[in-house]
C-alpha cells in the first residue's frame, strides 16, 4: 500500500497558504464592517454611578452606543455558568456589559459601533464613566482573609469547595514512619496567543440568518450560546472559526461578551461589525491561569515510599466563574501523577479576586499539580537523602498495574483510571536523555568556572481526550474529492493534515485528494471544541470510524459492480480492486458516482449513474436502510479520558553575582500513545516546553493591590524569545491506548506540564536554598539568597559536609 | 470627510506595483496595507513594535508597520509576505528559499507570527553573503527579535539554516 501515511512526518498542508499570507484570521474578513470598540473599566471594583455619553456624539462616523441599559431579553441576563459543579456552590458570572458593579480591571462597560476603529476609539475615549471604588481584592491569601468580598453575596470569597479523598488521611499519617509539611505558591500567567480573540458577524436581513466568524476554540457552542441569547432560531445561525491565531485555552471559554454584543450590534444595525481585540484588552480582559497556593502534607516510610498525601488548594479564580472549576479539579485530579499513593485528601478551596477570570491555560491545572507533587518527591529524597529519581522510582505505578484506578473523579465526571502507561521506561529513558548521574561532574564543571549548576527532574500523567464526544464526516465526491469534516476547531496544530493522514490510510486515496474543514458549523454541527489535548483522539478515532464506513459502502458497491466478494476487494491508490486480480477495479470516484442513483445527467461522469444506465430491476435504486452517495458520519465517544505521560528534565546553571538563571539543558521524555504525525508532535512539545520555561522563570501576572496589571504589554510581560528557550532533546515511547481504534493518547499539553517543577528542581539544587514559589525572577533569587528566613536543603548541607559544593 | 489636514494622498510601490491610496494622517501602516490594500498577509500582533508580526521591508530594509504611519512610505517601496515568492511567469510563483524552508522544518503552527518571521529572516539572509557559513549568532539575530508563541523557535532556528544552505547552492 502507498498511501500507509498514520506515523509518517507528512509536511503541513496548511503553511501552503499560511507562507504566503493567504491564511484568512479574523481581522482579515469584512474589510466594510463596522467597527466595535469598548470603554473598559479601570477600576478592579467598584460601582457604576453614571455613564455620559454626550461627548461622544459628535465624533463623526459614530453610529452606535450601548450600555446594559439597552441590553433586553436574555442579553440582560448574567453570562452562563458553562460547567456546572454541585460543590460550586456560589457560581458568579458577569454581564455582557458592566450593570452597576464592575468586579476587575477591564471588564467592559460601553460597546461603541463607528465606521471603523479609529473612530470608535475616538468616540470611547469621550465617554465618562464615573465610579465610586469599593475594596479591592488581590491574591488568594487576601481572598482567603476575606476582609472584603468581590461579591457582596459571598462574603467569604469562596466560590467553591472541592474535596476528594481515597480513604482517611489522617490516621494514615499519624501511621506513617515519617511526614513532612510545607507551603508554596505558583503565579498567573496566560495563554498569550499572538492572535487576540475577535468576532464578526453579518445578518442578512432577508433571509433572517446570521453568520458569525469567531476566532474560538469552540464554534458549534459559540452558535449555541449566540442563538439563546439573541433569542434567534438556532438554524438560523452558522459560527464558523476562520484560520485562529493560537488558541492555548483562552479561546474554550464562551460565549465571550463580545461574542454576544457584536451579532447583537449588526442584526440591530442592519450592517456587518467586527471587534478584533488588541493586546492591551487581551491583557486585561481575556482569561489568565496558575495561581495557587499549595499546603502539603505527606507521609512516608523510610524508603521513600509514600503512604498518604494530603494536599489543600487555594485557587484563585478571579472575578467570576463561567469555566466552572475545571482548573482546580484538574489540579486535584492529576496530582497524584504516575504514583502509587495509597491514601490521598485533596481539598480546595476556589476563591474569588478582583481580577481577569481564571479558565484553561494550556496545562489547564496540570503544571501546578505536578509541581505540588514532584516538589514533595524532591522533598521527601532530600530529607532522607535519597536520588530524587529513586524515590520516584519507588513510587511509581507498574507496567503490570494497568488498567490503575486512582478511585478519583475526573473533570468529566468520569473516573481516574489510567488506561496504559510505562512510568519505570520513561524514567529509565530520561535518565540516559538526561545524563543524570553525571550532575556531580557537570555540577565541579560549573563550579570551576565560578558558575552554580543544578539538575531537577519531574513526572506527569496527563488525562487527554475527555469526551464527551466528537463527529466526523467523509464524503467522496464524482471528482474523487474526499471531503473530511468535524465540528473542533483548529489553532495551529495541524488538523488538516492529520486528519488527512488518518482518512488517506483508513481509505486507501492519495492524501492529495483529501480536503479537511474543521470548526465550521455548516459543515459539521455537532462538537464539543478544542481542548484538554483532545482533538486526535476525539476527532481522530471519529474520522477514521467515518471514514471505515465510506470505505465499507465503497466495498459493497464495487462488489457489486465487479461482481465480486467485497471481503476479496482493497482500496488503493482511489481504485478499488479484486485483491490478486490486476485489471478488476474501478475507481472510487465511479463508486461514489453509483452510489447516488440519478435521473439527471449534469455531466459526463453522472451520466454512468442514471436511470436507463443501471439496470438490477429486481430491487429499488436506493435499497432499503441505504442512502444515496459515498459518505459516512460517526461519532467517537469514550467511557474516559485516556491518559499520556511523560518525564522531563532540566540543567540550569545560575551566576552567583547576577544570579541570572540559565536552563543549558532540557531534556523530556513522552509518551502519547500512537502517533498520527511525529513531526507535529514534536512541534508541540517544542511549543509546550518554551511556554513550561516561560511560566518557571519569566512570565507572571503583575497585579498590584489595587488591582491594576502592572504589565499589560509585550514590553512588561515577558514572554519568551528564542533567546529564553533552551535546546531540547526528546526521546519517545509509544504505549498505544487500548481504549480508542487508533490506539492514540493527546499531547497538545505536555510539554508544558513538568517546566515549573523540573526548573524549580534544579535551581533548588543549584542553590542549595529552598524554592517554594514560582516563577523566580533572578532578583527574587537574590533576595532569596541573602534572606535569613530562607531554608537551607539538607542536600545542601550535606554537600557542603562533604566538600562537593563550597 | 476628506480633509488636506487629515487625509492624503499617497503613492507607493508595493511588491512592485505602483499603488496610490487616500488615507487618514494618522493611519498606521500596518493598518494601511491591511485595510486599505487589502494585504492582510501583514499581521498586528501588539500594535508597540514587540512581536515583530507585522514586520514588512521598506526600502528593503526590515520595518515594524504598526510603529509606522502610512504616509511616511510615500513614494518608497514596500515588501510584504505576498510579494515575498517571484512570479515564474507561467502563472505561478516561485517561493523564497525561507518560505521553502519554513514548510520543510515544520517552523510554523498557528501561522500567525510567520508573515513578520519570513519577511525578517528573509532580509537577513538577502543581506549576507551566501557562501559564508552561517552561524549560531547570525541565527540568533535573525530570529530574535519576533515573538512566536507555538513553536519554541527550534525549527524556526532550523528554517533559517536550510534555506541558508538552499540559497548558497543556488548562488
Amino acid at each position: 500500500m502507498t498511501t500507509k501515511l498514520f506515523g509518517e512526518p507528512v509536511r503541513r498542508r496548511e503553511d501552503a497558504r499560511l507562507i504566503v499570507g493567504r491564511g484568512r484570521y479574523l481581522d482579515d474578513i469584512g474589510h466594510t464592517a463596522l467597527a466595535a470598540a469598548f470603554v473598559r473599566s479601570p477600576h478592579a471594583h467598584a460601582r457604576i454611578t453614571g455613564i455620559d455619553v454626550d461627548g461622544a456624539l459628535d465624533v463623526e462616523g459614530l453610529v452606535a452606543i450601548y450600555t446594559y441599559e439597552d441590553l433586553t431579553g436574555p442579553m440582560a441576563e448574567p453570562l452562563p455558568v458553562l460547567i456546572p459543579h454541585p460543590q460550586l456552590t456560589e457560581p458568579r458570572t458577569g454581564y455582557p456589559l458592566a450593570r452597576e458593579v464592575v468586579r476587575h480591571v477591564g471588564e467592559p462597560v460601553v460597546m461603541v459601533v463607528a465606521t471603523d476603529r479609529y473612530v470608535a476609539e475616538d468616540a470611547a475615549e469621550r465617554i465618562v464613566v464615573t465610579y465610586d471604588e469599593l475594596p479591592v481584592v488581590v491574591g488568594v491569601d487576601a481572598a482567603y482573609e476575606a476582609r472584603a468580598a468581590v461579591h457582596d453575596d459571598v462574603p467569604d470569597n469562596v466560590a467553591a469547595r472541592h474535596h476528594q479523598e481515597t480513604g482517611d488521611v489522617e490516621p494514615a499519617l499519624a501511621a506513617s514512619p515519617r511526614t513532612l509539611s510545607f507551603t508554596q505558591y505558583i503565579e498567573r500567567s496566560a495563554s498569550m496567543p499572538m492572535e487576540g480573540r475577535g468576532v464578526h458577524a453579518r445578518w442578512d436581513a432577508d433571509d433572517r440568518s446570521l453568520r458569525v466568524y469567531s476566532s474560538t476554540q469552540a464554534s458549534t457552542s459559540v452558535r449555541a450560546a449566540i442563538a439563546a441569547k439573541l433569542d434567534l432560531s438556532l438554524d438560523t445561525v452558522e459560527v464558523i472559526a476562520p484560520d485562529v491565531g493560537g488558541g492555548f485555552g483562552v479561546k474554550i471559554v464562551h460565549p465571550w461578551p463580545e461574542e454576544l454584543l457584536v451579532p447583537m450590534a449588526a442584526i440591530a444595525l442592519g450592517q456587518e461589525v467586527k471587534w478584533a481585540e488588541d493586546r492591551r484588552e487581551h491583557f486585561i480582559s481575556s482569561a489568565h491561569e496558575r495561581q495557587q497556593r499549595q499546603d502539603v502534607t505527606v507521609g512516608f516510610d523510610d524508603e521513600g515510599r509514600v503512604t498518604a498525601l494530603d494536599v489543600h488548594v487555594l485557587h484563585d479564580n478571579g472575578a467570576y466563574t463561567p469555566y466552572g472549576i475545571i482548573v482546580p479539579i484538574i489540579t486535584a485530579t492529576q496530582l497524584v501523577g504516575p504514583y502509587v499513593i495509597p491514601v490521598y485528601r485533596v481539598r480546595v478551596d476556589s476563591v474569588y479576586t478582583n481580577t481577569v477570570i481564571v479558565t484553561p491555560y494550556r496545562g489547564a491545572g496540570r503544571p501546578q499539580a505536578c509541581y505540588a507533587m514532584e516538589r514533595t518527591m524532591d522533598r521527601i529524597a532530600d530529607e532522607l537523602g535519597l536520588d530524587r529519581a529513586v524515590v520516584r522510582e519507588r513510587n511509581l505505578i507498574q507496567p503490570d498495574q494497568f488498567p490503575y484506578d486512582h478511585h478519583l473523579t475526573f473533570q468529566d465526571g468520569r473516573p481516574v483510571i489510567y488506561d496504559s502507561g510505562d512510568y519505570p521506561g520513561l524514567l529509565d529513558k530520561l535518565r540516559t536523555l538526561a545524563d543524570w548521574s553525571s550532575a556531580d561532574v557537570l555540577r565541579d564543571e560549573a563550579a570551576a568556572r565560578g558558575k552554580l549548576l543544578g539538575i531537577g527532574m519531574a513526572m506527569y500523567v496527563e488525562g487527554t481526550g475527555p469526551g464527551p464526544y466528537e463527529g466526523g464526516h467523509v464524503q467522496v465526491l464524482g471528482s474523487g474529492k474526499v471531503l473530511v469534516s468535524t465540528g473542533l476547531t483548529s489553532q495551529g496544530q495541524g488538523h488538516e493534515t492529520a486528519f488527512a493522514q488518518i482518512v488517506a490510510s483508513e481509505l486507501g486515496v492519495p492524501i492529495e485528494d483529501v480536503e479537511v474543514t474543521t470548526g465550521d458549523t455548516r459543515r459539521f454541527a455537532y462538537a464539543v471544541g478544542t481542548f484538554a489535548s483532545r482533538a486526535a483522539v476525539m476527532s481522530g478515532n471519529a474520522i477514521a470510524l467515518a471514514a471505515r464506513g465510506v470505505r465499507e459502502k465503497a466495498l459493497r458497491i464495487a462488489a457489486d459492480v465487479l461482481e465480486a466478494d467485497p471481503g476479496d476487494l482493497e482500496i488503493d491508490e482511489g481504485l478499488v480492486q479484486v485483491r490478486g486480480t490486476p485489471g478488476a477495479s474501478i475507481p472510487l470516484r465511479t463508486v461514489a458516482v453509483l452510489s447516488n442513483p440519478l435521473r439527471y445527467a449534469f455531466d459526463e461522469a453522472a451520466k454512468q449513474a442514471t436511470q436507463f444506465t443501471t439496470h438490477d430491476d429486481s430491487k429499488p435504486p436506493v435499497a432499503e436502510g441505504d442512502a444515496p452517495g459515498l459518505e459516512h458520519r460517526d461519532y467517537y465517544s469514550p467511557i474516559r479520558s485516556t491518559f499520556a505521560s511523560g518525564a522531563h528534565a532540566a540543567v540550569v546553571e545560575i551566576d552567583p553575582e547576577t544570579w541570572e538563571i540559565d536552563v543549558v539543558r532540557y531534556a523530556v521524555v513522552h509518551d502519547c500513545g500512537n502517533v498520527v504525525n511525529p513531526m507535529i508532535v514534536e512541534g508541540q512539545v517544542h511549543g509546550g516546553v518554551a511556554q513550561g520555561v516561560a511560566g518557571a522563570l519569566y512570565e507572571r501576572m503583575a497585579y498590584d493591590a489595587d488591582g491594576q496589571l502592572q504589565n499589560a504589554s509585550y514590553m512588561d510581560f515577558l514572554m519568551p524569545y528564542a533567546s529564553e528557550v533552551p535546546d531540547v532533546d526528546i526521546d519517545h515511547q509509544q504505549t498505544p491506548s487500548p481504549l480508542n481504534p487508533l490506539g492514540i493518547k493527546g499531547a497538545g499539553e505536555a510539554g508544558v506540564i513538568p517546566g515549573t517543577a523540573a526548573i524549580a528542581s534544579a535551581i533548588e539544587d543549584a542553590v542549595g536554598r529552598r524554592i517554594t514559589s514560582m516563577p523566580i525572577s533572578p532578583t527574587e533569587l537574590y533576595d532569596l539568597m541573602r534572606s535569613e528566613d530562607s531554608e537551607t536543603t539538607a542536600t545542601a548541607a550535606r554537600r557542603a559536609g562533604t566538600g562537593v559544593m563550597a | 470627510m476628506t480633509s488636506v489636514d487629515t487625509e492624503r494622498t499617497i503613492t507607493v510601490t508595493v511588491n512592485g506595483v505602483p499603488r496610490e491610496a487616500t488615507v487618514p494622517v494618522r493611519r498606521l501602516l500596518s493598518d494601511a496595507l491591511r485595510h486599505d490594500l487589502g494585504l492582510t498577509g501583514t499581521h498586528v500582533g501588539c500594535e508597540h513594535g514587540v512581536c515583530g508580526a507585522c514586520t514588512v521591508l521598506v526600502d528593503g530594509d526590515p520595518v515594524r508597520s504598526c510603529l509606522m504611519l502610512a504616509v511616511q512610505v510615500a513614494g518608497r517601496t514596500v515588501t510584504t509576505v505576498e510579494g515575498l515568492a517571484r512570479d515564474d511567469h507561467q502563472g505561478g510563483q516561485v517561493l523564497h528559499p525561507v518560505q521553502e524552508a519554513f514548510r520543510e522544518c515544520h517552523a510554523l503552527q498557528c501561522g500567525f507570527c510567520t508573515p513578520g518571521f519570513l519577511m525578517t529572516i528573509a532580509a537577513g539572509l538577502e543581506k549576507r553573503d551566501p557562501a559564508a557559513e552561517l552561524t549560531e549568532e547570525e541565527v540568533d539575530d535573525m530570529v530574535g527579535g519576533n515573538l512566536c508563541r507555538c513553536t519554541g523557535y527550534a525549527n524556526i532556528k532550523k528554517a533559517v539554516h536550510t534555506a541558508a544552505a538552499t540559497m548558497k547552492d543556488a548562488r
